[in-house]
């Protein structure tokens, strides 16, 4: 895939999937300047599972937005499959978020009186793909969520936790290389909460989406294979997580 | 693409029923009410111009004693006679007619019928000074009008009255005690722009008139028109003039006798009718400002409430120009269609209201295109601009957007 010139690699395990090279995000100037990042170095490879954990404030939610390319950093390097992604226009970002990026939020962020088939459809259709085998793929995905039959439902007819997985269903219809998940359960009850790390564990396990997630309950962070802990804008501590799914 | 950002677009409109029919409803209002107020308003301005040209622009008229106010002629005002209309066919130049009137109100009767009109003792030249047309029969002959024989010319009123679907040329009817023939039938010209009927009146030989009716030889009126080009003002000045003289007015006294120049009346008219168009022109101005700001309303309110949809389209990979395609899409599909709902809906109850209000249905078509221009570019214009700087958003800040 080239966007504009700027070649990115299919995954070949050497060179990790993403890369932070001293990367810091300030907000504001002068005295109300806020150092969201300061300094983060980090690296993911394909296939793996991290959850990302801190305090408010620690600038997790910062680090997940840069990586997602919602926002991009004040100085350092980002680089996405050994491609520098802070030269990218908000055109190219888009474009880089449309083909390897699957996103899911805390406040699933559905399109309201749409029905879910149309919810998981969106990205297809900014990515051009035919009615049809749209229909076919979203219906797919519904199914591996496990809301087939309410494919017709808009999202005021759906509970929390299925609105959740209509939003999942809608990040892995493309198959992403990177799936982005900032508190996917902050907004469900513990059994919700549990579904839904299942689906996003065996997402992991199966379809071999590399997933970074953002949490702040240790229950859901055991889900994942490794868990960084952000404090003060800086990594705390990378740990490998013995426990898995 | 384009054709998807289409889909996409229409999806939109579809999905948002109500907020779309609302934008559509705020350019229908503000393009039918423009039509509407412009059609009536010129359709009055044309009615009034049609019965000023009735009324006759080139036409002056005398009559004895100075206009005060809405009692008319003071009683002390010695009345015109014929020599005074003698004079002025020979004195003043550039008259294509001139015709003495006197009028008395009079109870005509046909068989067992009656009515109430006005009688006119006159010349053939009345006709022509009026803009008189004849639907039936004929003027009078030289020796009826030498003779003062009774005849007469009856309005359409009259005729409608008296003889109801009879064809009355011919028959004899009574004005007053005296018996009269039918000669001939005006053609009917309506009300006058002052509200009165004019077809409601009959014509008789002047001769007729003051022998049998008036009793007197006074003459009540004097009409005159002028020749084509030439000016009403300057045969007013020269009648005034030569009426001062015949009535040995001396330079110090005011004139006994008043000239009507129907032109003067005409540019009144001219004037108001003007007025009235500007007025509603500024009401149906007024109205598309209205439809204009629901137009506006309705569209940064919605796209305030879509901050959030362009950060899930910009998150999932959207475009900023494939946003705001659809956006414009979606304002130019809604615009498009209220616009020319508003089109339809405008002419045709302008249509109707014309018939109501009787005056004539003239659509401008520069009116209908500027209605449109304005609500289709309001419609674009706020659809469009809150959307782009939406789109300008990091796609996280519109996510996060309440």
């Amino acid at each position: 895939m080239s966007i504009s010139g700027t070649e990115i690699k299919k995954g070949t395990g050497e060179i990790p999937l993403l890369e932070f090279q001293d990367v810091t995000k300030i907000y504001g100037q002068g005295l109300a300047e806020m150092k969201a990042l300061r300094g983060v170095n980090l690296s993911v490879s394909e296939g793996e599972f991290v959850a990302v954990m801190g305090p408010s404030g620690s600038g997790k939610s910062t680090c997940m937005n840069i990586l997602g390319c919602l926002d991009t950093p004040t100085s350092g390097e980002y680089l996405f499959r050994g491609s520098l992604v802070g030269g990218l226009s908000r055109d190219e970002r888009a474009l880089l978020r449309r083909h390897y990026l699957g996103f899911i939020f805390q406040g699933y962020n559905l399109l309201g009186r749409t029905s879910a088939l149309e919810n998981v459809g969106l990205p297809l259709l900014y990515r051009r793909i035919p009615a049809q085998q749209r229909r076919a793929h979203s219906m797919e995905a519904l199914r591996i969520v496990g809301l087939e039959g309410l494919e017709k439902h808009t999202p005021a007819e759906l509970s929390g936790g299925q609105q959740q997985r209509v939003a999942i269903a809608r990040a892995i219809v493309t198959r992403p290389s990177l799936l982005l998940a900032d508190e996917p359960t902050g907004n469900l009850d513990t059994e919700r909460s549990r579904e839904i790390m299942d689906l996003l564990a065996s997402f992991n396990r199966d379809l071999h989406i590399t997933i970074v997630m953002v949490t702040h309950e240790p229950d859901m962070a055991a889900y994942a294979r490794r868990i960084i802990h952000f404090k003060d804008g800086l990594v705390a501590s990378d740990n490998t997580n013995g426990g898995g799914a | 693409m384009y054709l998807q950002t289409l889909f996409i677009a229409l999806s939109e409109i579809r999905r948002n029923a109500m907020r779309s029919f609302l934008t559509v409803l705020g350019i229908i209002i503000g393009v039918s009410a423009v039509i509407i107020m412009s059609t009536i308003g010129q359709g009055a301005t044309a009615k009034v111009t049609a019965d000023i040209a009735k009324l006759g622009s080139n036409m002056l008229s005398i009559r004895p004693g100075q206009m005060r106010g809405p009692g008319g002629a003071s009683s002390e005002a010695r009345p015109l006679e014929m020599a005074d209309v003698e004079s002025i066919e020979r004195e003043i130049a550039n008259l294509e007619a001139v015709a003495p009137t006197s009028t008395k109100g009079v109870t005509v009767v046909y068989g067992n019928t009656n009515w109430s009109t006005s009688v006119i003792g006159t010349t053939n030249q009345y006709l022509s000074v009026r803009d008189w047309t004849l639907a039936e029969g004929r003027a009078f002959s030289e020796g009826e009008m030498r003779a003062g024989k009774m005849v007469c010319i009856i309005g359409e009123t009259v005729r409608k009255e008296l003889f109801g679907g009879q064809s009355p040329v011919g028959e004899k009817i009574r004005i007053g005690r005296q018996s009269c023939r039918v000669a001939g039938v005006l053609g009917a010209k309506g009300l006058s722009s002052f509200g009165s009927d004019q077809d409601d009146t009959i014509l008789i030989p002047l001769e007729a008139f003051q022998r049998k009716i008036g009793g007197n030889r006074d003459i009540g009126r004097i009409y005159l028109s002028v020749n084509e080009g030439a000016s009403t003002e300057k045969a007013q000045e020269d009648i005034s003039r030569l009426l001062r003289e015949r009535r040995r007015i001396r330079p110090n006294e005011g004139d006994d006798f008043s000239v009507f120049d129907m032109k003067e009346v005409s540019d009144t008219m001219t004037g108001t009718t003007e007025v009235l168009t500007t007025l509603l022109s500024a009401v149906a101005a007024v109205s598309l400002l209205v439809g204009g700001i629901g137009i506006m309303n309705i569209m940064l309110v919605s796209v305030t409430e879509r901050t959030r949809e362009i950060g899930i389209r910009l998150a999932i990979g959207a475009r900023e120009y494939e946003v705001l395609l659809q956006f414009l899409v979606e304002a130019v599909v809604l615009s498009t269609l209220g616009g020319i709902t508003g089109i339809i809906l405008g002419v045709s109850c302008s249509f109707g209201l014309t018939k109501l209000l009787n005056v004539p249905y003239v659509l401008d078509p520069l009116m209908i295109v500027i209605a449109f221009i304005f609500a289709f570019a309001i419609g674009v214009l706020f659809g469009f601009f809150p959307a782009r700087k939406a789109a300008r958003l990091n796609p996280i800040d519109a996510l996060r957007h309440e």
